[in-house]
C-alpha cells in the first residue's frame, strides 16, 4: 500500500498523523532497495502475522519479524501471479477492515483485528475448497515456473508465509518448538507426555 | 617419472572414485586422481553443516532466479539454499533431453558422496542369474560370491549401520548396529509379518551411517542431526572426505587435481592400451596430458561413458569401447515416489528424540520364491512413522493463540513408505554425444534418450497397492495410495551405458571392468552395470571398484598391462 494511502487512512480514522517524527517517517517510507515494499507495508505485515500467531507467554510473529521475512520471501521466491495476489490482498484486507470497522487494519483494536482475519480465514477456506486449492497453507512458499497451479484465496498466503517464516524462525523453532542442535543419539520411545512441544524439525 | 606421469590416473572423486584412489594408492601406486570441480576439504569446507534454517536469508527456500538458473534441479528436492552450489551448474554443463530425463550431479571433490541417500545394501545371488535366467539384456560376467568378500572388505571400512535378518534376497553384511526403529515401525514391523506369514519383512535400514566411532579414520558416530548433505563435520557418514580421501592421502602416493576437466583417454591404438588422459584446467583453459598405465573411469555413470565416446574416435566413430554397439545404452535408475501413508492411532505418550538419518526398509518379495507376477523383477521400500510436527492438519484451529497453541504440540502418528523398483536394461534406453550443442569449454554434450516401459508401469501398480495392502493388514487407518509420477533419472541412479558383460561383441567391459578394448581402462561407477536390481547401488560400485583395483594392481606387476 501506498504510504500516502496509509496516512489518508489514518489521519481519517484519529484525525491525527502519529506514527514517528516527519524525519523518520521519510526514512522509513523509502522502500526497501529492490523488494517494493516500504516499512508501512512491513508494519502491516507484522500486524497481520502477529494476529495469526500472536505473543503469548511465548514469542509471536511480530518478535520474529515475521514482516520483513514475508516481503523477502514474496519478493524472491514467489512467482509474479503469487506476488500480485499478495499485493491485492494487502489491499483488500485494508478495504474489509475499512468496511466493517471504518478503520485500517492497523489502527484496529486487537479483538477486531482478530475477528476480521478469523472470518478471512474461513473464507479463504471456502474459497480454495471451490476452486479446489489444496494445503498450499502447508506448503514451502514460492510456485515453480513451468507448474500451473491454482492459486490460493489471498489470505492464504499470509498464513502460508506467516505458519513457515515463524516456525522456521529461531524464536519460533526454539522457543515455540523444540530443537536440539546435536541430539547425538535416536530415541524411538521417547517419553510424551500432554502439553509437551513438538519439535521444530 | 616426469611431473605428468603416474601409475594410475583415477577420473572423478565420488564414492567410486574415492575407493580406487585408495586402494590403487595403499598398493604402492603413485595415483593422480582428477576432479572436473573445486575442492571441498573435509569440515573446513563444510559451510552450512551449522546452520539452522532462519540463518538462510529464505529460510532454506529456493528463489525465483535459483528456479531459473537451474530448469532441471528445480524440477525436484533437490534445489534449496543450503546446499545451494552443491549440485553441478547446468549453464556451464548443459544436456539436452529428447525426452526428459532429470540429471543430478555433483561436480566437486567428493561428488555425490556428499549428497547420497546413503542406503546400503548387497546384491543378492538372484541379481546377478536374472538376466541369463529370463533371457534380458546379457549375463552378468560375475556372481554374488565373486563380489561378496569386497562387500564384506567395503563394508568394514565405510561403515555400514544395520541388522542381520538371515534373508536370502537381502544378504548380511559386516554390520554396526542398526539405527533404531521407532515403536510405532516395531509394531508395525510385527503386524506384518504376522499378516504375511512371515514372508515380507520392515527392518532396519541399513546405512552408511555411523553408529559406532571409527576413531582409526577420525570419524564420530552420528549424531542424529539430518544435515548429512552440508557435510558432516563429525564425519557420521561415509563420503571421499571422511574416509576414502585421507586413507588415500595417508600413502603419500596420491596427488589430487581439482578443476580438472577430462576431455579425452589418450589411446596407443597399437599396443591396444591407454597411454593417459587429456585435462582441460576448468579454470584458465589449459590442455595439460597426464601419462600413466593405469586409468580407472568414476565420473559418475554417464560422464565414465561420455568420456569413452570422446576417446580413440580416430580407431573408432562411437569412441573407446563402441566396438560391442552397446556404449551409451541399457541405460538404467531406479523408479520410485510411488507408495502409501496411513495414520496411526495410538502411542500418544511416545515420541521422538534425534533426527535419524534412515528409517525402515521392507526388502523385495515380489517374483520371489514361489511369487510370480505378470512383470519382472521387483521392488523394495524405504519409510518411516513419525508424530505430525507444526505442519498439520490446522482447519478447525482458527487463527491466533488457540492455532498457535495446536501447532506447538505435535500431532498423531502417521506412517509413510516409498518403493524402489528395479528398471530393466532396454537396448534403446540410451545417451549418445550431442555436437550441436558445447559445454563451457567447448566439449560435446549428452543427449538423454530413456523412459520407462511396459515392465515398470506394471510394477508400479503392484509398489502403489501392495503399500496399501500392507498398511490395511497392519490395523492401519486413513489408507493413501498415491503414484506422484517418475521421470528417469529421478532415482540419482543412473546406471548402465559401459554394462559389464562376458564377450566384447555385447558388453563394453569385462568381468573385472576392464574395456575389452583397452585392458588398462577400467570402469567401476555405475556405467558397468549390466542389470540394477531394486537396491540402492552405491555400495556394489564400492565392492567392484576395490575388487576391479586389487586385480589391476596384480596384472599390472604381472606385467599384463
Amino acid at each position: 500500500m501506498e504510504r500516502r494511502e496509509l496516512l489518508k487512512m489514518i489521519a481519517a480514522a484519529t484525525g491525527a498523523a502519529f506514527i514517528g517524527n516527519p524525519l523518520a517517517l521519510a526514512a522509513e517510507s523509502a522502500q526497501r532497495p529492490g523488494t517494493g515494499f516500504s516499512a508501512d507495508d512491513m508494519q502491516l505485515l507484522n500486524e497481520i502475522a502477529e494476529t495469526i500467531i500472536p505473543r503469548t507467554d511465548s514469542p509471536g510473529a511480530k518478535d520474529a519479524n515475521i514482516g520483513q521475512l514475508m516481503t523477502r520471501l514474496v519478493s524472491d521466491c514467489y512467482l509474479p501471479g503469487e506476488q500480485a495476489l499478495f499485493r491485492q490482498g494487502m489491499q483488500k484486507l485494508n478495504e474489509a477492515a475499512l468496511n466493517q470497522f471504518g478503520k485500517a487494519f492497523l489502527l484496529l483494536e486487537q479483538k477486531h483485528k482478530h475477528s476480521l482475519l478469523s472470518e478471512l480465514n474461513d473464507e479463504a477456506y471456502r474459497y480454495n475448497k471451490q476452486n479446489k486449492v489444496r494445503h498450499w497453507e502447508l506448503g514451502r512458499p514460492g510456485g515453480t515456473p513451468d507448474e500451473d497451479k491454482a492459486l490460493p484465496h489471498y489470505f492464504t498466503l499470509f498464513k502460508q508465509l506467516t505458519l513457515f517464516g515463524f516456525f522456521t524462525s529461531k524464536p519460533g523453532a526454539t522457543q515455540v518448538l523444540r530443537y536440539v542442535a546435536v541430539p547425538g543419539r535416536y530415541d524411538g520411545e521417547f517419553p510424551y507426555k500432554k502439553g509437551d512441544k513438538a519439535w521444530a524439525t | 617419472m616426469s611431473v605428468n606421469e603416474y601409475d594410475a590416473i583415477v577420473v572423478g572423486s565420488g564414492i567410486s572414485g574415492g575407493w580406487a584412489a585408495k586402494e590403487l594408492s595403499e598398493r604402492g601406486l603413485k595415483v593422480l586422481m582428477l576432479e572436473r570441480g573445486r575442492n571441498i576439504e573435509h569440515i573446513k569446507d563444510y559451510k552450512n553443516a551449522h546452520k539452522e534454517a532462519w540463518d538462510y536469508p529464505h529460510h532454506d527456500v529456493p528463489t525465483q532466479q535459483m528456479k531459473l538458473d537451474y530448469p532441471v534441479l528445480r524440477r525436484d528436492y533437490p534445489l534449496n539454499e543450503s546446499t545451494f552450489g552443491m549440485w553441478a551448474n547446468e549453464k556451464d554443463a548443459p544436456y539436452t533431453e529428447d525426452k526428459r530425463f532429470d540429471w543430478y550431479r555433483g561436480y566437486h571433490v567428493g561428488g555425490r558422496s556428499l549428497l547420497w541417500g546413503r542406503q546400503s545394501y548387497r546384491f543378492n545371488e538372484q541379481d546377478f542369474l536374472a538376466n541369463a535366467q529370463e533371457g534380458i539384456a546379457v549375463d552378468w560376467p560375475i556372481r554374488y560370491e565373486d563380489l561378496a568378500p569386497w562387500y564384506d572388505y567395503v563394508e568394514r571400512f565405510a561403515g555400514i549401520s544395520g541388522s542381520s535378518e538371515g534373508l536370502d534376497v537381502l544378504p548380511d553384511g559386516q554390520f554396526q548396529p542398526p539405527i533404531p526403529l521407532n515403536c510405532v515401525e516395531k509394531d508395525v514391523a510385527a503386524r506384518i509379518k504376522k499378516a504375511f506369514a512371515g514372508t515380507r519383512h520392515l527392518i532396519h535400514s541399513r546405512c552408511a551411517n555411523i553408529t559406532e566411532p571409527k576413531p582409526e579414520q577420525g570419524r564420530t558416530n552420528c549424531q542424529y542431526r539430518a544435515k548429512c548433505w552440508l557435510g558432516c563435520p563429525f564425519g557420521g557418514y561415509f563420503s571421499t572426505q571422511s574416509a576414502t580421501l585421507p586413507a588415500a592421502l595417508k600413502t603419500g602416493n596420491l596427488t589430487l587435481r581439482p578443476f580438472s576437466v577430462v576431455s579425452r583417454v589418450l589411446y596407443d591404438k597399437d599396443k591396444k592400451r591407454a597411454t593417459g588422459v587429456e585435462v582441460i584446467d576448468a579454470e584458465t583453459n589449459q590442455v595439460i596430458e597426464y601419462k600413466s598405465k593405469l586409468v580407472f573411469l568414476n565420473a559418475s555413470a554417464f560422464n565414465s561413458t561420455w568420456l569413452l565416446m570422446n576417446s580413440a574416435t580416430d580407431v573408432w566413430e562411437g569412441g573407446l569401447g563402441s566396438s560391442s554397439g552397446e556404449l551409451g545404452h541399457n541405460v538404467m535408475d531406479h523408479h520410485f515416489r510411488v507408495g502409501a501413508s496411513a495414520d496411526v492411532e495410538g502411542y500418544l505418550d511416545k515420541y521422538t528424540f534425534g533426527r535419524r538419518p534412515a528409517g525402515f526398509y521392507i526388502p523385495r518379495y515380489r517374483n520371489w520364491h514361489k511369487d510370480k507376477r505378470d512383470y519382472l523383477r521387483g521392488f523394495g521400500y524405504q519409510g518411516s512413522a513419525s508424530r505430525q510436527g507444526w505442519q498439520k492438519d490446522i482447519r478447525e484451529m482458527g487463527i491466533g493463540a488457540e492455532l498457535k497453541a495446536g501447532l506447538s504440540e505435535p500431532g498423531h502418528w502417521g506412517i509413510g513408505m516409498s518403493a524402489f523398483g528395479e528398471i530393466l536394461p532396454y537396448h534403446d534406453n540410451r545417451i549418445y554425444l550431442n555436437h550441436q550443442v558445447k559445454d563451457k569449454w567447448g566439449l560435446p554434450v549428452l543427449a538423454m534418450n530413456v523412459e520407462i516401459k511396459q515392465n515398470e508401469l506394471a510394477m508400479r501398480k503392484d509398489m502403489q497397492a501392495d503399500a496399501m495392502e500392507m498398511f490395511e493388514a497392519a490395523g492401519l487407518k486413513n489408507v493413501k495410495g498415491y503414484d506422484s509420477d517418475y521421470a528417469p533419472g529421478m532415482g540419482i541412479h543412473e546406471m548402465g551405458t559401459a554394462r559389464m558383460g562376458r564377450d566384447a561383441k555385447s558388453s563394453v567391459l569385462n568381468k573385472h571392468n576392464q574395456v575389452w578394448d583397452a585392458p588398462n581402462v577400467f570402469v567401476t561407477d555405475g556405467a558397468c552395470m549390466t542389470s540394477a536390481s531394486c537396491v540402492n547401488p552405491s555400495l556394489t560400485y564400492m565392492a567392484l571398484t576395490a575388487r576391479a583395483a586389487a586385480f589391476a594392481v596384480e596384472e599390472l606387476k604381472r606385467g599384463n598391462l
